[in-house]
């Protein structure tokens, strides 16, 4: 635990604290069961907290206990009345009052080791929370964000006041603000569209290179300078593929005026590439 | 049903021959030639290349569709690649049927399809020293203004159906 040493009291211990009780209106399905490169929101944000922290929870309504994707991880049940995020935090401050809390929220594919880290290494635990700036409006981000044990009468007492928004309860209350080094890790995903970006994205960072094999033909080898090659390329589809290598050589014709084989065999723009295959871009053809 | 390429001239006769089947009253060939002048531009020597693995599997299914769409004997289809010369054979187009008007019309069908689907490409020399992929360098410098020599610009492709053949639709 790296917290700024602040004299003789020691820091607060952080536990991870990741909100899985949305409804999802927007998304028309469980955010945390979404998957990205195979693996369900859930989970992911829990492995990405797991890295730094000692103990991590899921935060759940009661209704969502049984769920098995949630019961089979500590959790945390709201215990206080009302709905949304605060509930989720003031029932973890009411479980372990002793700890901080660095809340996730389960809608933030991007979110990385170097923003949670910045997080941990930059809280103030004197304040009642350290907490990123929106890179879209400066405003506080709290769902991604260090909940310091005196935030727990803070929030009883705010939503006792009528307050649901924990972004505005943050304005209200002495927070740090930290400028997030990772500028994407806090885009979140609330739409299909959204959601479809997202995995499209982060599929295509989680591929490795692999081993591709190019023939050329006719203007395509004499623009390549080749007839063949075999590349290492992470480009998930031969599009893809046509973009890296015109951005290598120079290809004056267009992909809509090509086909493309793959295996011999022709082949949608789209199909996903797999180690191994053998790519052959074809240029309008003129036998006879 | 097969096609085929060779990097030698075509033997009609032999290619004729594979044909001959008692039941079959008619037989229709296409030959595509070599010619002198392409889009006002005098042609010298041709070259043909082709993506064989695909090429072949392509050629095959063409004649397959001729005979299911056609009832017809045989069909065979043989083009050349390589360096051809002016009247040089570059494409043989053979089918025996029981009449000749099927044998005609998958004759038609196959060398069409040929033209248009199997990736075979050809590049043009010209008399005046320059060369050029047909149907790839003029539609090149249409979107991109900057994509070929400029001697290509003014050529007017129409889809791999010139350059040769004798008959007249073909060029």
């Amino acid at each position: 635990m790296s917290s700024p040493a602040r004299a003789a009291v020691p820091a607060p211990a952080v536990f991870g604290l990741v909100l899985a009780g949305g409804s999802s209106t927007r998304m028309q399905r469980d955010k945390a069961a979404l998957e990205y490169a195979g693996k369900s929101q859930l989970e992911r944000a829990l492995e990405l907290a797991a890295r730094h922290l000692g103990r991590v929870f899921v935060s759940v309504r009661a209704a969502q206990a049984a769920d098995p994707a949630r019961a089979r991880h500590p959790l945390i049940i709201d215990s206080v009345p009302g709905e949304g995020p605060i509930a989720g935090i003031r029932s973890a401050f009411a479980a372990h009052p002793d700890a901080a809390w660095l809340v996730i929220a389960c809608d933030l594919p991007f979110l990385s080791d170097a923003a949670l880290a910045q997080l941990l290494e930059q809280r103030d635990p004197a304040a009642s929370a350290t907490a990123y700036a929106s890179a879209h409006d400066g405003l506080p981000e709290p769902l991604c964000a260090v909940w310091e044990p005196k935030a727990a009468a803070e929030l009883a007492h705010y939503q006792d006041s009528g307050g649901q928004c924990p972004r505005k309860f943050l304005m209200r209350h002495a927070v740090k603000i930290l400028q997030p080094r990772d500028r994407r890790a806090l885009d979140n995903v609330n739409t299909p569209e959204e959601y479809r970006a997202a995995v499209r994205q982060l599929d295509s960072e989680a591929r490795k290179p692999m081993q591709l094999k190019i023939q050329y033909y006719a203007l395509m080898r004499e623009q390549a300078g080749r007839s063949e090659e075999t590349l290492e390329s992470a480009a998930p589809t031969p599009a893809d593929l046509y973009a890296e290598l015109t951005a290598r050589y120079g290809f004056t014709l267009s992909r809509d005026q090509l086909k493309v084989a793959v295996n011999s065999e022709f082949a949608d723009w789209s199909r996903p590439l797999a180690a191994g295959d053998a790519i052959v871009f074809i240029p309008p053809v003129a036998g006879g | 049903m097969r096609f085929r390429f060779t990097q030698t001239a075509i033997d009609a006769a032999a290619a004729r021959s594979e044909l001959l089947d008692p039941g079959a009253g008619g037989f229709v060939t296409f030959e595509g030639w070599v010619r002198n002048l392409n889009e006002a531009r005098e042609v010298t020597a041709l070259e043909y290349e082709a993506f064989q693995a695909l090429a072949v599997k392509e050629g095959e299914r063409i004649l397959a569709e001729a005979a299911a769409r056609l009832p017809i004997k045989h069909a065979l289809c043989i083009h050349r690649l390589g360096a051809l010369s002016l009247t040089d054979m570059a494409v043989w187009v053979g089918v025996s049927a029981v009449h000749r008007g099927e044998a005609f019309e998958a004759c038609r069908f196959i060398i069409d399809e040929v033209k248009h689907r199997v990736p075979i490409w050809k590049k043009e020399h010209y008399r005046d020293g320059d060369s050029g992929w047909v149907n790839c360098e003029r539609c090149a410098a249409a979107p991109h203004a900057h994509g070929a020599a400029p001697a290509e610009a003014n050529r007017e492709g129409r889809g791999g159906t010139h350059a040769h053949g004798h008959e007249p639709n073909a060029a």
